[in-house]
């Protein structure tokens, strides 16, 4: 049993963290959010030249083979930073997708173009009717000759507006709401039918809502079986909301230890505000729910993803679980700051708003509790399970 | 990262399992269910039986003990697969002040008699220890404490009034701090750790019943004991280094994660059987938010633990951090004993094993259910309250 990084972990991690360092000091990361584009190219070069692009992909499409340990390492630093880029989007989620289903010359002609740079992709999933439920699709494809023709509408597609691809989950079969008759579709982000309405998020990342209005796929483009999508859809979303739990546990450090900091800086009625118990209580009580939320990030990522009931049961406990530290931890951090907790000039609030998006990301802390009960609970009172009530 | 078993781990684990199915007595099973269903104390052999068995074997009755002293010394990794085969079998857990306290102190501080006259004993159970920190005027404030002991030749005469001493009924020696020097420039500078045997003249103690009417806790008197200078630990006015090292550990002990594991799966059990609005309790939606609530809180304090027994084997012993194991192991232990006290509904009521009855009523699971809640609302003020554990951490972690 050990939680130490391997020696090539341990060199990713400060390849990461220099990058960040080097390239994300709090003036230049201002300057990026508020620009056109809402991202660098320049940084995304980088990412390529660092081979970051690459970590979870397969080595025969020139990846590193990485696991979500070494995922886990780039998100958490990049929490740290609140990096912009539109990593998790691309590489973990629509590359998690093509990895998983793509046929050999999807991935061919794909993915080493995402490891290159050359293009990055978003996943459009989520309706205005659907919440968090990845089973809920109204947008349709319907055959006609060779090509599907997609009518539809799709909610805050995060990475959208810098993506070339977009991945989008549509309806072949079945009610809106069945697991079964959910298709996936690759297209180019300028097909005709596709319409982006680009924006700026709370926290200064960018999404787009989708209109679909016939667009037209080529059967070619149907990523996976048609009908089957959905198993793929979670297990990917699955993969990605350890990701983005790993950049939460990022930034709950950054607020948990910058705000030791600014207490123990700040002074009133002459004396740090540090000495105060209720503040010291506070601070702590900040740490431990980091460590807690560390903690069972560690239980996500170290658990046997490849069994899809395991894999369900652990991200969503951690889902849930680091949902809760999000929001003492958040709250808590700008509390402490005060007025300057309050303002955007200074970093603190930027790091809260982030952290509370990444609550809502992929299913807030209720979503996963519920998830999680039933997969722990509902079997429980069968029979076997009960104890026999013997009254004397 | 890597926290999967090696073939050898679980090879261990089948060892353990074995060795309990084997060994584990089953009249010492139904002897303190039964107690415990009536609320009734254990007795000393019931508190001791197992840890009796376990000294015979290995010295797997004190797993962190170095070999060379009789222990087990098992790896972090062994720690936690014992404990959890333990809790899992629901065996008596080891009374903690020989192995868990004094002992560690005896072999790291004391002296080769000392070492050779106490550790057989406590690592075979057959000799009892408590604790004389307490007082009744110092209890969070520890370093104030009053005993006095005054060295007159070969001895010191100790006068003063110790409190809260679990299980002195049953103690054949108690360790204390006592104040050797009152005039110390620091409270914390005049204290020694000494070692007294229950049956010196002039030690008495009166039991203190707790609110569920259990007898745990005792004060214990010192009217002018006297004590062979031998029994000192270490140096005379050394006591509160001894006495922060003996907390590091106590604490790291108390976070009970396989324990409140192993009751999280009884309140299921026993939900599923208990009805409300004609369905399981376990389908109520606000009971089953409760107890996952608990098991998410508790498989992050497992990782925490684990986290926290990974830097231990890097040779670091318990350090602060673990007064964070404290608090949330308290936490949890609390929220536990609640949610199985709200499990079974108005048979929260009956407290059996009193004077007036000595009936079972209701439901097997449901005895006594009440009477843990409430003994258990002192974890979160003993071994230091949590309170005092947040400033631990405040201090020693970061650095306020």
């Amino acid at each position: 049993m050990n939680f130490d990084y391997t020696e090539e972990q341990t060199l990713l991690d400060n390849m990461v963290t220099s990058f960040v360092r080097d390239n994300y000091d709090w003036d230049t990361r201002c300057n990026i959010v508020k620009s056109e584009e809402g991202w660098k190219a320049e940084n995304w070069k980088q990412f390529a030249e660092l081979g970051l692009l690459g970590v979870p992909f397969d080595e025969a499409y020139g990846g590193l083979g990485g696991k979500s340990t070494d995922l886990m390492i780039v998100m958490e630093q990049f929490g740290k930073g609140l990096v912009v880029e539109p990593y998790l989007p691309t590489v973990i989620l629509a590359g998690g997708l093509i990895s998983k289903l793509g046929t050999e010359e999807q991935k061919n002609s794909i993915i080493p173009e995402i490891i290159s740079g050359n293009i990055r992709c978003a996943f459009a999933y989520a309706e205005p009717q659907s919440r968090f439920d990845l089973n809920d699709v109204k947008t349709s494809a319907v055959l006609n000759g060779d090509d599907y023709v997609l009518n539809g509408f799709k909610s805050v597609v995060f990475g959208a507006g810098m993506a070339s691809h977009l991945i989008i989950s549509a309806r072949t079969d079945g009610d809106q709401r069945s697991e079964s008759g959910i298709t996936l579709f690759i297209v180019d982000t300028k097909s005709e039918g596709l319409t982006l309405q680009n924006y700026p998020t709370i926290d200064e990342y960018r999404a787009s809502e989708v209109i679909i209005e016939n667009l037209k796929v080529s059967k070619d483009n149907v990523l996976g079986k048609v009908n089957m999508a959905y198993d793929a859809i979670e297990e990917i979303v699955d993969i990605s909301t350890i990701a983005a739990c790993s950049e939460a546990v990022g930034i709950l450090q950054v607020l948990k230890d910058s705000t030791t900091e600014y207490c123990k800086n700040r002074k009133q009625f002459g004396q740090s505000i540090a000495k105060n118990q209720v503040i010291q209580h506070r601070l702590v009580d900040m740490m431990i729910e980091y460590e807690q939320a560390k903690s069972i990030l560690y239980m996500a990522v170290t658990a046997d993803l490849s069994s899809s009931d395991e894999r369900k049961k652990v991200v969503s406990a951690a889902k849930a679980r680091i949902g809760k530290a999000i929001k003492f931890v958040g709250e808590s951090a700008i509390q402490l700051h005060g007025g300057m907790g309050v303002v955007d000039e200074y970093m603190v609030s930027h790091y809260f708003k982030r952290a509370t998006m990444i609550g809502v990301l992929f299913g807030n802390t209720d979503y996963h509790m519920k998830r999680y009960m039933t997969l722990t609970q509902s079997g429980i009172s069968s029979s076997d399970e009960a104890i026999s009530v013997s009254v004397t | 990262m890597d926290i999967a078993f090696s073939n050898e781990d679980l090879k261990f684990q089948s060892e353990i399992r074995d060795f309990i199915k084997t060994n584990y007595p089953q009249e010492l099973r139904d002897s303190i269910n039964s107690k415990r269903k009536l609320g009734k104390e254990l007795s000393r052999e019931d508190l001791t039986a197992w840890h009796k068995i376990l000294g015979k074997h290995n010295g797997w009755s004190a797993p962190s003990w170095p070999k060379q002293y009789g222990g087990a010394e098992f790896t972090p990794t062994q720690k936690y697969i014992f404990e959890q085969e333990c809790a899992k079998a629901e065996c008596q857990y080891i009374m903690p002040f020989g192995i868990n306290m004094v002992g560690p102190v005896i072999y790291t501080f004391g002296n080769e008699e000392q070492k050779a006259q106490h550790l057989p004993g406590i690592l075979s159970g057959e000799v009892f220890w408590c604790q004389g920190y307490s007082e009744p005027g110092s209890g969070s404030d520890l370093a104030s404490l009053k005993t006095s002991a005054v060295k007159e030749g070969d001895y010191y005469i100790v006068n003063g009034q110790k409190t809260w001493t679990t299980m002195a009924q049953y103690a054949d020696w108690i360790f204390c701090l006592v104040r050797t020097n009152p005039e110390a420039e620091k409270p914390q500078q005049g204290i020694s750790f000494l070692l007294i045997d229950m049956k010196t003249p002039g030690v008495t103690i009166r039991p203190i019943k707790l609110m569920d009417g259990s007898h745990e806790v005792n004060e214990t008197w010192f009217d002018n004991v006297k004590v062979p200078v031998e029994n000192l630990i270490g140096q005379e006015n050394m006591g509160w280094t001894y006495a922060k090292f003996l907390l590091a550990h106590e604490r790291s002990g108390i976070a009970g994660v396989a324990r409140s594991k192993k009751a999280i799966e009884r309140i299921k059990q026993i939900a599923s059987s208990e009805m409300s609005y004609g369905e399981p309790l376990i389908q109520d939606p606000a009971f089953k938010a409760k107890i996952a609530a608990a098991e998410l809180e508790l498989s992050a304090l497992e990782y925490t633990e684990l986290r926290t027994l990974a830097k231990d084997s890097a040779g670091k012993g318990p350090g602060p951090e673990s007064s964070l194991l404290k608090i949330k192991g308290t936490d949890i232990q609390q929220a536990v004993t609640e949610l199985a006290m709200e499990a079974v509904g108005y048979y929260a009521n009956p407290h059996l094993g009193t004077t007036l009855s000595n009936e079972y009523v209701g439901p097997d699971y449901a005895t006594n259910l009440s009477g843990t809640y409430f003994n258990f609302r002192k974890a979160s003020i003993y071994g230091g309250s949590n309170e005092i554990q947040r400033n631990i951490i405040a201090k020693m972690v970061l650095g306020l």
